[in-house]
């Protein structure tokens, strides 16, 4: 018996979902769900106004601007009190390039934009190629050049005069640029079957990370004359670095080791059955798949690398923290001192919330290969 | 990367780090300075008074003058010195180290350094005492009423200890707030969070006028609870630096025992006939030689910053800022404590 | 029948191109490096310490210490030793790392939490506090909070007095403790009583959990337990009253427990900063338990408070615990900023003994044996913590 084909029926099509989208439902849905949510709602929204009208009034509107140390002394005594922005205004230069020579300070602002213009090129992937090494080479260069001076015609500055923002770029930057490398080497060597260069691999990382960076900068600053021979010196500065050099390379290596752990074991049979050796096997398969999952973390140590730079403090080098002290230690503008820190404040907060960004961005931008959606 | 790359670049390295550590010549002092052409002398980063740099970077100040005449009398100029500023936990590694040739940095002589850091001190500069300031507000004017007060004081000097020795005899229990720098004492002061400051009574002058909003508002009390003699050091193992460095400063000592000023130290050299001044400024012996330098050793180092006491008056006294008095600076033959071996 | 293969050619024993050997080698080389650098820089050390006259041994820990200490909890007194001075140094770094790996570690908690929130201004609040005081400096948030409060404060002639007996004042904060007697004995075991009651209860609530699926009440009887136990004991050793009243004398508020503004700062900043970070990996923890466990627990009609305490924070501390631990360590480590704002921490009076007897390689190595045992310590502790909380697998 033959049945009929079936014909397909339409149903009558159903009108639209209503949309949830605009900005009642949204208030609803993210503010006003449940008493829990009204009440937190309600908390912060008047810990928000008791808190931000005086801010805005205080940080902007009965602010003094201007390099006015009258005026500012006016705001601060007025029942509305003021800010005094005047103290950046007056003192930036202090602030931003320590005790640097007046008239040359055109150089540490060269040498800094030149520095964190091969910085930006280095965060841009598609120009990871062998060039941007020699970019790197010229730059710094360029940078020591210009600081130091004696060649060229420019008046040599001694390094105890460094300080400011420029210091605070060249101890991140070179600190990061040699760890970097030593903690691969160290990392690599953690995994070693060599039980003896695993022991020094491991002894190394964990009696440096186990102790703060302030007694490690002591250790260098006190310490690292005596280890030299009778008769030699070395610059303040070169000891700070390699004190933070090999801290830092301590937390990368143990950063790049959690990256080399969580590569499949896989990866380096499958090298091995294809006859790579040691070196090449680790620089073609291991380590670009390893670096790449452990992106978060290795931003997260140049992000801290680049805070841990205010510790030079504490030895008496004026970085962008010290050179604060150092400009507000003049009686007349002391009062502002608060002013002061919350720009230096502001400065660090832009460029390593920029860093985390970047973090968050490069990441994304790596793992295309292994994203699932 | 290539192994023979990466071999390359640890050489380069390795290479680089050695660069950066400059020989300086061990033993002979005198024969470092000569060859590099500049003394390399060791001051406080900012003491009005003994040493602080404006913003175009020259120095003055009094321990500053006598790098000036060390400099002067070695080099024939003044002017080729090289300043470290270093603060108080630096300066005697920096010394030992061999990074400065002379300490002249307001560093008291006491038997601990001179013994066990490695190094020599050269004489008595300034006779001073470790005292204390307070706030007029407080309605203190004697040390002794300072009865469990909160006091800020410096790492790394002797007025820690000073202060504990001080409090314990007198039972004052004063409760010590203790910071790195010198900046961050000096406004812990000043905010208010202690009552009283001390460090020397000389240092007490410099900061109250450097930094005090109101410098009349604050009163350095009159008890010196200590002894602070400063004085200007070198290192241990080479006796012919310590000798021309101790000799400078006796020789500008002698100078105003003698009368010869800055400005007629020119003139006397040329027609005086007292044979003390004639020994001190070369016309009739040779007294450089047995230094090791020539005969108008002293002529410059007097041309250079003046006499003792015109020293004293440009940066410490009525001339200055300071504006302190001679007191036990003065001569031995006006009731002071400054007194000198003779030139001869 | 197939004719018989050659033997295959006898194996040597050893190959100077073997791996074994190589190994050999590099480890050889690499100890030998390693040796003769660290010989020729002790060499190096002996000799200029000889050179310069600089005296070297840890004979001066006996020695007195000479220097006073500006707050300690053990009675420190200038005529004691170095030893003491040291001692008394690495009890203040204790006292700042505890209480504020506590403070941290429940602020950080609370935080982490309110990042997950629904709410979006209470999410927006929290993420802008961890964003704020991640990206500025610890140093500089320390120099911050000292001038905040050394500044706002008022001195000590015009004290706050929000109670009787308390001051606020730039030198800190002074409250009446009670003063020690024997009979308090009595107390500390009334309320060591009043712990184990609360211990018992919660294991007999549980057990009654477990059998009959009925839940008690655990904090509310746990706390008048602890309470009323501890009253008890104090009532028996005779009810003593005594306490040590902060007054003012001529220049100073002598007596009582203080606090000073160093220690305030030094324990704000590092918990503040520290919170930051933990509130991130809390958040990332919790982030990480699979989503059909928020399903589950929905389907099974917890409230989110319920959800978040019973179902994820439990399964999230696996993933938690090792990033927190390092979390502790920074913390402990940190806490060697405060000699920059006066704190009279271990780091602050290693360098006060350097500064006086010029032993700088044994002062600095004591820091670092100290920072080293407590790192591991801390480690150590936390990885047993750890080991309990991990999946418990076949």
């Amino acid at each position: 018996m033959s049945q009929q084909p079936y014909v397909f029926q339409t149903v009558a099509s159903r009108p639209p979902p209503r949309p949830v989208g605009g900005l009642l439902p949204w208030i609803q849905r993210n503010l006003l769900d449940g008493w829990t949510n009204v009440l937190i709602t309600l908390l912060v929204l008047t810990l928000l106004a008791l808190a931000v009208p005086p801010m805005v009034q205080w940080g902007l509107l009965n602010a003094v601007f201007g390099p006015d140390n009258a005026a500012c002394r006016a705001a601060a005594a007025a029942t509305n009190t003021g800010a005094c922005w005047g103290v950046v205004a007056e003192k930036y230069r202090l602030i931003f390039f320590g005790r640097y020579p007046y008239e040359q300070q055109w150089r540490p602002m060269v040498a800094c934009a030149l520095m964190i213009g091969a910085i930006a090129a280095s965060c841009y992937r598609p120009f990871w190629r062998g060039w941007l090494i020699g970019l790197w080479a010229l730059v710094l260069g360029a940078f020591f050049v210009l600081m130091m001076g004696g060649r060229f015609g420019l008046v040599p500055v001694e390094t105890s005069r460094w300080g400011g923002f420029p210091l605070t770029v060249m101890l991140s930057t070179v600190s990061l640029l040699i760890a970097f490398p030593l903690a691969i080497l160290v990392a690599l060597g953690r995994q070693s079957k060599m039980a003896g260069i695993r022991t020094i691999c491991v002894l190394y990382v964990e009696l440096i990370r186990g102790v703060p960076l302030i007694s490690v900068l002591f250790m260098a600053s006190f310490m690292l004359p005596l280890f030299m021979p009778q008769g030699s010196t070395i610059d303040v500065l070169v000891r700070v670095l390699i004190g933070m050099t090999l801290f830092t390379a301590a937390y990368l290596a143990e950063v790049v080791r959690g990256g080399l752990q969580a590569l499949p074991k896989g990866q380096i049979e499958a090298a091995q059955s294809l006859g790579l050796g040691y070196w090449q096997t680790t620089f073609k398969v291991v380590l670009p798949q390893a670096l790449r999952l452990v992106v978060p973390a290795t931003m997260n140590t140049f992000i801290g690398a680049f805070k841990d730079t205010s510790l030079v403090t504490i030895v008496s080098l004026y970085d962008l923290t010290g050179a604060l002290q150092l400009a507000l230690g003049d009686a007349d503008w002391r009062k502002f001192f608060f002013e002061g820190q919350l720009f230096v404040a502001a400065i660090y907060f832009v460029f390593c919330y920029a860093m985390s960004r970047y973090s968050l961005w490069i990441e994304r931008h790596l793992n295309t290969g292994t994203r699932r959606q | 990367m290539k192994l023979s790359k990466l071999s390359t670049l640890a050489a380069a390295a390795a290479a680089l780090v050695t660069l950066t550590a400059t020989p300086a010549h061990a033993g002979k002092t005198i024969d470092a300075i000569k060859a590099r052409g500049q003394v390399i002398c060791g001051v406080n980063p900012s003491l009005p008074g003994f040493a602080a740099a404006d913003s175009q970077g020259n120095w003055t100040g009094f321990d500053v003058d006598i790098c000036k005449a060390v400099s002067a009398t070695v080099l024939s100029d003044a002017t080729k010195v090289k300043w470290t500023p270093l603060n108080a936990s630096q300066r005697f590694a920096a010394l030992q180290a061999g990074e400065i040739d002379v300490l002249s940095r307001n560093t008291t002589w006491t038997l601990t350094r001179d013994a066990s850091l490695g190094l020599n001190f050269t004489g008595v500069t300034y006779y001073d005492g470790q005292g204390f300031m307070v706030t007029k507000k407080s309605k203190i004017t004697s040390a002794k009423q300072l009865k469990g007060a909160t006091v800020c004081v410096q790492s790394g000097t002797t007025t820690e200890k000073n202060l504990a020795d001080y409090s314990k005899a007198m039972k004052l229990n004063m409760k010590p707030v203790v910071f790195e720098t010198q900046e961050a004492t000096n406004k812990a002061y000043f905010t208010g969070r202690c009552q009283v400051y001390t460090t020397d009574a000389s240092g007490l002058a410099s900061v109250r006028n450097k930094e005090a909003t109101n410098p009349a508002d604050h009163l350095i009390l009159p008890d010196l609870i200590s002894k602070e003699p400063l004085g200007p050091s070198v290192r241990r193992g080479d006796d012919e630096w310590f000798a021309i460095v101790k000799w400078v400063v006796f020789a500008l000592i002698e100078a105003e025992e003698y009368g010869i000023t800055q400005a007629n130290v020119d003139q006397m050299k040329s027609s005086s006939t007292d044979p003390v001044v004639q020994r001190i400024l070369g016309t009739s012996e040779d007294t450089g030689k047995l230094l090791g330098l020539d005969k108008e050793w002293a002529y410059r180092a007097i041309k250079a910053v003046g006499n003792y006491g015109e020293m004293f008056e440009r940066n410490l006294g009525p001339n200055s800022t300071l504006k302190l008095p001679r007191g036990a600076n003065n001569l031995w033959s006006k009731g002071g404590l400054i007194y000198a071996p003779p030139v001869r | 029948m197939k004719p018989a293969r050659p033997a295959p050619p006898k194996k040597r024993d050893w190959s100077w191109r073997s791996q074994a050997l190589r190994s050999v080698l590099y480890q050889v080389v690499a100890l030998a490096l390693v040796f003769s650098a660290g010989y020729y820089l002790l060499g190096n050390t002996l000799d200029n310490m000889r050179l310069r006259g600089i005296k070297s041994g840890f004979d001066f820990i006996t020695q007195p210490a000479g220097f006073g200490i500006g707050e300690s909890i053990i009675p420190f007194d200038s005529a004691e030793s170095y030893g003491k001075a040291f001692a008394v140094g690495l009890s203040n770094t204790l006292r700042v790392a505890v209480v504020g790996i506590v403070l941290a570690t429940l602020l950080g908690t609370l935080i982490g939490i309110g990042r997950l929130s629904r709410n979006v201004l209470l999410r927006s609040l929290c993420g802008a506090y961890v964003e704020f005081f991640r990206n500025v400096p610890l140093l500089l948030q320390l120099f911050i909070w000292y001038f905040i409060l050394t500044e706002t404060l008022p001195t000590i002639e015009e004290a706050l007095r929000p109670l009787p007996g308390v001051f606020f004042s730039k030198n800190g904060l002074q409250f009446p403790i009670p003063v020690w007697t024997d009979s308090h004995v009595f107390t500390l075991a009334g309320l060591a009583l009043g712990l184990l009651g609360v211990w018992w209860w919660g294991r007999q609530s549980r057990q009654h959990f477990e059998v009959t699926g009925r839940s008690r009440p655990v904090w509310l009887p746990g706390l008048l337990l602890l309470i009323g136990l501890g009253l008890l004991g104090w009532l028996a050793g005779g009810s003593p009253v005594a306490l040590d009243i902060p007054e003012k004398s001529e220049l100073n508020v002598v007596g009582g427990g203080s606090v000073t503004p160093e220690y305030m700062t030094v324990l704000v900043g590092l918990t503040i900063y520290t919170a930051a970070y933990i509130a991130e990996i809390v958040r990332g923890g919790i982030q990480a338990v699979p989503f059909g466990q928020h399903e589950a627990s929905a389907a099974l009609g917890l409230s989110r408070g319920k959800e978040v305490r019973l179902v994820l924070l439990p399964q999230a501390l696996r993933v938690i615990i090792p990033p927190v631990t390092s979390q502790f360590l920074n913390l402990t480590k940190n806490s060697s900023l405060a000699v920059a704002v006066g704190y009279p921490d271990l780091v602050s009076i290693s360098t006060t003994s350097l500064n006086q007897t010029g032993r700088a390689v044994e002062c600095i190595a004591i820091i670092m044996a100290c920072y080293l045992t407590l790192s591991l310590l801390t480690s150590w502790f936390m990885n047993a913590y750890n080991r309990r909380s991990l999946l418990k697998e076949r």
